[in-house]
């Protein structure tokens, strides 16, 4: 049978300011055939974005094709002809990352699918609302014919990505392309999309190019997976033979980089960064960073051969790389022994709201009526303790750190540092109690100042909490970069001169500057390449150990939070549903929401397959009444659900769940 | 001095700047250059077309044209270039005060600002300047008070686009106080928008002196002035074109020359290295 994408030898660059021609993606050939789900990964800046919309013909503002070509169904994509916009959309069709910015904001859902099935659907007119609904039904949305009306902003991320599926079928396409179709999507809402594009490949015979960074979303879709780097292919096989056995270097460190769930592993970074887009070397691009590279490697080209594992790869080491460390080397962290010291922090029934009182409101000093976002959290943290914090978009992880850190004054509710109040907000606090906690911020292109050196940047605190000045400061502020492994140089440097991860680092110096207790991390890893993550997950660690840090660490990512925590607090909605030992809740999860959430979890792992338990839907706030996870709840009772709010009950080794389910401590939790 | 020279590397640029520091060399160095007597009258010589005795040609009274249009600038960009910075000073700092703020204050503040920028401007200087009387000691503390209201607008909005990046929540939860984190966090991030915003009040500022002198309430005569020139002469426009055109061009070159300073100004430190890709 012969491919229905045939991508030949193709190479896409831009000419540099100089007149060279630096090449983005290099001679890339990838056969995708009728039925056959194939999926692209590799980091931020492989070309593999790039790669998936050369498929339909399409090229970024400044790129062009430097050699080969690209055919679909044996049309050529580039050619200027009025076949390749027929083909686009309606026998290919393409699902973007961020559906919620690829619909039309002012159009209604009916319409904007309906559009589509005008241009590439055969159907007449007056059928196509039927067909609308039909789509929608198809792509698991509830209530379909009350969907039609709706506009974008009025869906959720999950629904919007599904209603974008749809119009991408409304044309029952050959091929569909998607770029990260669930990177941004909640975890439980990412598990059932895919299922539904697993389901989708499968009914209709549909073939899948799936473009992720995530190795657990291809493993659950793809059946063929290519791995690039650098605007190359340097392995490809089976999903199975990449996954399981990877020979080639690159591949295995992307692997072993993903955090695991059962047990507390820290994931073996991937040391180096990829060379800039359009960089170019004679030999093997990934050889400055590979553990295995000899001169061999640098200096010739190196073609595809079979792999030792399965597949063929672009490496001359193979049989040597089988022997890389996989996931399941990474180093055992030694949970945290201090179980008798008493709290450094305690937070005791804090609630939060942001509703902005009304004037009336104000007048009479009355509360607004809507039920506080975070409620009733109670927490404490001991000295050199990690806590996760984990839970969806929306389940006030961040809100809670950020009450802690004053930068929100909670509705009620005290909170304690070392047996003495706290004071709610951050000018009210001394000093001292400032400087004790530091929080980490996501994203680190928003919380360094771009304006600012990196030597100003670290020498903040300095100046603040200990008064350095001149050379001093500067010392100390080279110090603390020698401690997240920069060298002095990088003082005088903007943080856009710097790589993400490189960023990250500066932001966890700045945070360790203050000396401080406790460190609030607000999802430090999640802006970050895997095996970018990794390396920032192990310094962190690294570092908190040695000055017996107690941290309070939020994150989505459940594999991320079992790296690092002692103890794990699951929150929904604002409202914590369980909370214990890492080791216990991650074994026998009690409450139906964390079960729900451990069963969504994602493992690069053909054979791996979720358990889909909560309904998929999205909440826009917690019930006034009962259980917050009432209508998502899988293990429902009944009207006491939704009446009387759950009770806690206690599993031992301070394993507490609040459910109305009854509960028996188990022995084997106390581990 | 990256920005300068990323101004210098585009047209606009290069003759914005050239024409700008043309007429600042000419304010400054014209006692020195002037070929004739501002102010000397000669009734032989009215309406004398420019020769090689007069360049320009002379006006109404006789004097010359080229020595009044070098001269005529003087009053009007020394007492721009003194309001537009104490503009820029106070509407700025208003404004990232009230971005930073928010809430009641800012809401009732804007409506302030909104009220004022409602009025048209000549009609809220003559008023200040019928009531106090024209003059430099009144001329700058108006045009800085009512062509700095606008720029309160253009800082709140920068402020704003900024107090809600997280590097300014670090900031605050240091414990840094508003002031550390106003010079330190926020100004280099607004200072660009504030240059740009700047250059173009004074443009504006420019006219506006032009234009009162024009209506007869900023420079007193005979001091020579643009605006006061083009009003003397206007009225024999068909028989002696040259006394209007000149310093037409004189004022319309600078006006030009900022505006084109002013636009590069702003792709210049639009795409400054902050915002450039690494390495």
């Amino acid at each position: 049978m012969s491919a229905l994408i045939d991508i030949a030898d193709l190479s896409i660059g831009f000419t540099t300011r100089a007149g060279t021609q630096a090449a983005v993606l290099r001679h890339i050939d990838l056969a995708v055939r009728a039925h056959e789900t194939i999926g692209i990964v590799g980091e931020s800046g492989s070309g593999k974005s790039t790669l998936a919309l050369a498929a339909m013909g399409y090229l970024k503002p400044g790129l062009g094709v430097l050699g080969g070509a690209v055919r679909f169904a044996g049309q050529d994509m580039f050619a200027p002809t009025p076949a390749v916009p027929a083909i686009r959309g309606g026998r290919l069709a393409l699902i973007p990352q961020n559906a919620g910015q690829a619909l039309t904001p002012t159009i209604r859902i009916g319409a904007q699918i309906a559009e589509a099935l005008r241009l590439h659907s055969s159907l007449p007119a007056t059928a196509h609302p039927a067909r609308v609904i039909e789509l929608l039904a198809r792509v698991r949305l509830a209530a379909p014919a009350e969907l039609v009306v709706r506009y974008p902003h009025e869906l959720s991320g999950g629904q919007q990505q599904r209603v974008a599926i749809a119009m991408a079928l409304a044309g029952e396409p050959e091929a569909l392309l998607l770029d990260e179709p669930t990177t941004g999507l909640d975890v439980t809402t990412q598990a059932h999309v895919l299922d539904l594009l697993r389901d989708l490949a499968a009914d209709t015979g549909m073939a899948m190019v799936y473009v992720s960074h995530d190795l657990g979303a291809v493993a659950r879709v793809c059946a063929r997976v290519a791995v690039m780097y650098a605007g190359e292919i340097v392995a490809e096989g089976t999903a199975r033979q990449i996954l399981r056995t990877p020979a080639h270097p690159y591949a295995r460190g992307l692997i072993a980089a993903i955090p695991t769930l059962h047990e507390p592993r820290l994931p073996i970074p991937l040391d180096g960064r990829p060379p800039t887009p359009g960089a170019t070397e004679p030999g093997c691009a990934f050889a400055p960073r590979c553990a295995l590279a000899e001169y061999a490697c640098r200096a010739t080209p190196i073609p595809l051969t079979p792999s030792p594992g399965g597949g063929t790869i672009r490496c001359r080491r193979g049989p040597d790389a089988l022997r890389l460390p996989l996931r399941q080397d990474g180093q055992l962290r030694t949970p945290h022994e201090d179980q008798a010291a008493t709290a450094l922090l305690r937070l005791d029934g804090i609630a939060v709201h942001y509703a902005r009182r009304s004037l009336w409101q104000q007048l009479t000093n009355q509360h607004p009526t809507a039920a506080p976002v975070v409620d009733n959290i109670a927490l404490s943290l001991r000295p050199g303790e990690t806590i996760g914090l984990v839970g969806e978009s929306g389940s006030g992880k961040s809100t809670i750190l950020k009450t802690i850190a004053g930068l929100i004054a909670p509705l009620r509710g005290t909170t304690t540092l070392a047996n003495t109040p706290l004071a709610p907000a951050v000018a009210q606090r001394d000093i001292h109690d400032l400087r004790r906690i530091q929080l980490i911020f996501q994203n680190p292109d928003e919380s360094l100042n771009p304006r600012q050196t990196i030597a100003t940047i670290l020498a903040q605190p300095l100046q603040l909490y200990f008064g350095l000045t001149g050379d001093t400061l500067r010392a100390r502020s080279a110090d603390l970069l020698a401690q997240v492994r920069l060298g002095p140089h990088y003082l005088d440097r903007l943080p856009a001169q710097l790589s993400g991860g490189e960023k990250q680092r500066v932001a966890v110096a700045r945070a360790f500057a203050a000396d401080p207790d406790i460190i609030l991390c607000d999802e430090v890893t999640s802006a970050l390449d895997v095996s970018v993550q990794a390396a920032v997950l192990a310094l962190l660690d690294d570092l908190r150990r040695a000055r017996n840090t107690a941290c309070l660490f939020v994150s989505h990512d459940l594999g991320v939070v079992r790296a690092l925590a002692d103890r794990v607090v699951v929150l929904y909605q604002g409202r914590i549903c369980e909370t214990g030992p890492a080791a216990a809740l991650y074994a026998t999860p009690a409450h139906p929401y964390t079960e729900a959430l451990l069963g969504a979890v994602l493992e690069p792992d053909p054979d791996h397959t979720p358990r889909l338990l909560a309904a998929d839907v999205v909440e826009q706030g917690p019930p006034a009444t009962g259980c917050p996870f009432q209508n998502r709840c899988h293990r429902r009772l009944g009207d006491i659900c939704a009446t009387t709010a759950p009770p806690t009950q206690d599993l031992g080794t301070g394993h507490l769940v609040r459910c109305h389910i009854p509960l028996t401590p188990r022995p084997e939790t106390a581990a | 001095m990256a920005v300068l020279a990323r101004m210098l590397a585009r047209p606009s640029g290069a003759i914005g700047l050239g024409l700008v520091t043309l007429h600042l060399l000419a304010a400054a160095l014209s006692p020195w250059l002037v070929p004739y007597d501002a102010t000397a009258i000669d009734a032989g010589l009215m309406f004398a077309p420019p020769d090689a005795a007069h360049w320009l040609g002379t006006d109404q009274l006789g004097r010359d044209i080229l020595t009044r249009t070098l001269l005529g600038g003087r009053e009007a960009i020394l007492v721009t270039l003194i309001a537009t910075p104490i503009a820029v000073a106070w509407g700025g700092l208003t404004g990232i005060h009230l971005g930073l703020a928010g809430g009641r204050l800012d809401d009732v503040l804007m409506r302030v600002v909104d009220a004022v920028l409602a009025l048209p401007w000549i009609l809220k200087m003559l008023v200040i300047i019928v009531t106090f009387g024209a003059g430099v000691n009144v001329l700058i503390p108006t045009l800085a008070f009512f062509y700095g209201v606008p720029v309160i607008r253009v800082a709140r909005a920068a402020t704003q686009g900024v107090v809600a990046r997280d590097f300014i929540s670090a900031a605050r939860a240091r414990g840094h106080g508003r002031a550390s984190i106003v010079r330190r966090e926020l100004l280099p991030n607004v200072l660009d928008a504030l240059m740009v915003e700047g250059a173009m009040r004074w443009s504006w500022m420019l006219l506006a002196f032009s234009s009162l002198s024009f209506l007869g309430f900023g420079v007193a005569p005979p001091t020579p002035d643009w605006g006061l020139m083009i009003a003397d002469s206007r009225s024999f426009m068909a028989i002696a074109p040259w006394a209007a055109l000149a310093p037409v061009a004189a004022l319309s070159t600078l006006i030009i020359g900022i505006n084109f300073a002013a636009d590069a100004l702003a792709k210049a430190v639009g795409l400054d290295r902050a915002q450039t890709t690494p390495h």
